[in-house]
């Protein structure tokens, strides 16, 4: 969003953090006031508008200061929560849809440049991080051809590969090697699954908790540090509505941070502060940023319905998202929504007081919270659901017990006979969760008072 | 399905709860199909036990029940006069109505009052606009058009209720606002950017420390159920939207939250939940109370929300009270510590700001200095 207020002290005004300084005004339209201001750049005063930002009249920007207004929101939320520093491998997970692909393209410019600075360094003393790509190959639970996702795939294995130097390692995994076994047998499970899930909006859940733990998996056995996410304000904002309709608005804050380390590999989300338009338009613009269409066909259940809702008001305000998002901002957040203290000392000192003074302070003491071992929501500990749902189900009581209230709705079948048959297929990492559930921050203070524990194999609860 | 042999309509189902009589409807929240006895049977206990486990009343106490002629008052007037009596509260329950001045509109709602005065015997006070504030919603839609008049009237409506209170010498006011309102104030707290209003919509309870506290026994009640119940039992309502309000931003979460009941009853509880669970910081900023320097009521500003109002009609402003102070946008100047709207004033122009700062001694009138 343009900001030309000199006085700006609005958390989101980007002005004091530009990397590079725009050419001065041109004088001679600076005197002439006002109204030539609408046949140029509002930022650079110079060019001639091409595009308008979420503004609308008042944001027309010129091809350039409109990349670096985008790129300069994405720097800022990369620095100030210290989301990627020199030692780490980071795994962008690449959709093809437009958030995705900007998402890369800024991380590789990033890259590059730290790379330059390296490579004009002469102690070499900052290594330049790793950056990977993963791409979830969701056909078996669609009915593409073959050939349009094979032809996909190509289409990502271009993009990355002209995204060098330096080189990025691409890994293309179907959804169905959540499961440990993979080929046949995994896309039967996957169906199985997914058929045992009545709901519609509870499929479609799923499936993105699948395609989280997912990448968790790759990121982890590949050596990554982080994962890179491409969710920007309008997905923000549909989340933050569908959440409360759904009865997780204890959990809600948890989602929609710049980190979430609630999981084994950080994920973070740079490109929190943009909107899906001015991606879009980004994209459109610059020719090099080819998406990839897939069609995965739109949401229905609820998720549709949010979308559809949303996108009726932003017709009818576009700062709407910004605001539902901004609104959503204000609940507190959990102690696990900053990065990881940083210990290691190639981390730049400057960078590790950033992260120490700007990432959020913990809330309170670090509260043991459990968390719903399938959608992974903290849960509010008067909120336990009732374990009426467990009757006839001795043998895993666990999972349906501190499963979330909305999970227990959507996700766990009705039927109580028909649960047995559902938690043999399940990803073994949710049941896992769910035995170690209430581990939380035990496993912390486990891990301090560890030399003075007398017998191993008891019970971790 | 049904077996050949059962000698009734083909598709007659048992009633869920009692198994004997044949159900006559579908329960809007539970999609469980149930006779119309049983149907009466639990909605009037579900309301029994949230007044039970939210101790919304103390025997001996005296209530005004916000009656607007509308399904939801009346229902809650209907239930709340039997529920007293059977379960025994110990209540002195009246009707307290306000009467905005919109002809063809709140005149006939008024007249359904008056019958359920003589229909449930409960006494019946009504407050005017007029009177309060010598203006009728008629004349201030002629004044200040059709966008935000739905401020005024709510703003007015809640001083009338308290000062109606206050005359009726009642320990609490009872309002009929249900599930539906709660969910769809959840919704537009959120899309609206009102954390502070966010946490408190969804309380039972409100203006505990304030004159007169006022309680929301339909807090969990479904409209659709409070429209079934008044038609099967042939109340006496007024069913007419407000001729002033298609133009509401309401209308927005109303739709939603209609398209959303279809595929999912249960959601409308579910954000009322979500907007209970909120994790909000409870040293966000809250406004404080103190009280109005023109009128006396409760007021987190100097002057309190209607007296703002009611000067900018009487003054012929329209636009004062209304509106939040902009995001910061190519047109604001800040001055004087006050975002305002550059091109509509000249230098030297006194002016007055479109909100309440509360540093000032009045509601911001400037001399504009560019």
């Amino acid at each position: 969003m343009a900001c030309n207020s000199s006085t700006c002290n609005s958390s989101g005004c980007y002005k004091g953090y530009e990397e590079e300084e725009q050419p001065k005004p041109n004088t001679k339209a600076a005197v002439n006031g006002g109204n030539s201001c609408q046949n140029l750049c509002v930022k650079c005063k110079v060019n001639e508008p091409v595009c308008c930002g979420i503004g609308g009249e008042n944001s027309r920007f010129c091809k350039d200061c409109f990349k670096n207004n985008l790129y300069g929101k994405f720097k800022q939320a990369v620095t100030y929560n210290a989301m990627i520093t020199p030692p780490d491998k980071v795994l962008v997970a690449f959709s093809g849809g437009t958030s995705s692909r900007v998402v890369l393209q800024f991380v590789h410019e990033m890259q590059y440049k730290a790379q330059k600075n390296y490579d004009a360094n002469k102690d070499k003393s900052l290594p330049v991080f790793g950056v990977g790509v993963a791409f979830i190959d969701e056909s078996s639970t669609h009915s593409f051809t073959s050939l349009h996702i094979e032809k996909a795939i190509e289409d990502i294995r271009l993009i990355v590969s002209n995204l060098a130097p330096p080189s990025k390692e691409l890994f293309v995994v179907p959804i169905e090697s959540i499961f440990s076994s993979d080929g046949i047998d995994g896309k039967e499970r996957l169906k199985e699954l997914l058929d045992a899930v009545s709901d519609v909006t509870g499929k479609e859940d799923l499936l993105i908790r699948l395609r989280i733990l997912l990448l968790q998996k790759i990121a982890s056995e590949n050596g990554y540090t982080r994962i890179v996410l491409g969710t920007c304000t309008s997905r923000i904002a549909c989340h933050v509505i569908s959440a409360t309709v759904k009865g997780q608005g204890y959990s809600l804050s948890a989602d929609i941070q710049y980190v979430d380390s609630r999981w084994e590999i950080p994920v973070v989300l740079p490109l929190r502060d943009c909107p899906a338009q001015e991606l879009n338009t980004l994209c459109s613009l610059d020719g090099s940023l080819k998406i990839v269409e897939l069609l995965n066909g739109p949401c229905s259940g609820i998720n549709g319905l949010v979308s559809s809702f949303v996108k009726v008001l932003q017709e009818e305000n576009p700062s709407r998202e910004c605001t539902i998002v901004r609104t959503a901002g204000k609940l507190t957040p959990f102690h696990f929504n900053r990065v990881p203290e940083i210990h290691d000392s190639n981390v730049p000192s400057a960078t590790r007081r950033h992260q120490k003074r700007y990432t959020l302070k913990p809330n309170g003491s670090l509260s043991s919270d459990s968390f719903c071992p399938i959608c992974s929501s903290p849960l509010k500990k008067s909120n336990f659901p009732s374990s009426l749902r467990s009757h006839g189900n001795q043998q895993n009581p666990d999972l349906i017990a501190s499963a979330c209230s909305s999970c227990q709705f959507q996700i766990l079948p009705k039927d109580p006979s028909l649960m047995e048959e559902f938690l043999s297929v399940l990803p073994q990492q949710m049941i896992t969760k769910a035995k170690h559930g209430d581990q939380g921050d035990f496993s912390l203070l486990r891990e301090q008072i560890q030399e003075f524990l007398l017998s191993d194999g008891e019970n971790e609860i | 399905m049904e077996a050949d042999s059962k000698p009734k309509k083909s598709g007659a189902r048992l009633c869920c709860v009692c198994t004997q009589n044949r159900a006559a409807l579908k329960r809007p929240k539970t999609l469980e199909q149930i006779c119309r006895e049983c149907f009466y049977a639990v909605f009037e206990e579900e309301i029994h036990q949230v007044i039970l486990e939210n101790q919304l009343f103390k025997p001996g106490e005296r209530i005004a029940i916000g009656a607007s002629g509308g399904k939801d008052s009346t229902v809650l007037a209907y239930v709340l006069s039997e529920l007293n009596r059977r379960h025994n509260y110990g209540l002195d329950l009246f009707l307290l109505s306000v009467d905005e001045g919109i002809t063809g509109y709140r005149d006939d709602s008024l007249e359904t009052v008056k019958r359920n005065e003589l229909q449930y015997g409960l006494p019946l006070k009504i407050v005017s606009y007029k009177d309060l504030y010598g203006w009728t919603m008629d004349e201030i839609v002629k004044m200040i058009g059709l966008k935000n008049n739905c401020t005024f009237c709510g703003v007015f409506r809640r001083q009338a209720l308290d000062r109606g209170a206050a005359l009726l010498k009642v320990d609490k006011v009872a309002t009929g606002h249900n599930a539906d309102d709660i969910a769809e104030t959840v919704l537009l707290n959120i899309l609206r950017g009102d954390i502070a209003r966010l946490s408190r919509c969804t309380s039972i309870i409100t203006g505990e420390d304030g004159p007169i506290p006022r309680c929301k026994p339909f807090k969990y009640t479904y409209e659709k159920e409070i429209v079934m119940y008044a038609y099967f039992k042939k109340l006496d309502y007024f069913s007419t939207e407000c001729i002033y309000s298609p133009n509401a931003y309401r209308g927005f979460a109303r739709e939603f939250i209609k398209d959303l009941e279809r595929i999912r009853p249960r959601a409308i509880l579910d954000i009322i939940k979500s907007g209970e669970d909120f994790r909000i910081s409870t040293t966000t900023k809250m406004p404080e109370q103190g009280t109005c320097e023109r009128c006396g009521y409760i007021s987190s500003q100097k002057w309190c929300k209607a007296c703002v109002l009611l000067e900018g009609l009487n003054r012929g402003l329209p636009k004062l009270g209304i509106g939040r102070t902009q995001g910061l946008n190519s047109d604001a100047k800040i001055s004087n510590g006050m975002v305002i709207q550059e091109e509509s004033v000249q230098e030297g122009q006194l002016f007055c700001t479109n909100q309440v700062n509360p540093e000032d001694q009045f509601f911001g009138f400037y001399i504009c200095k560019k």
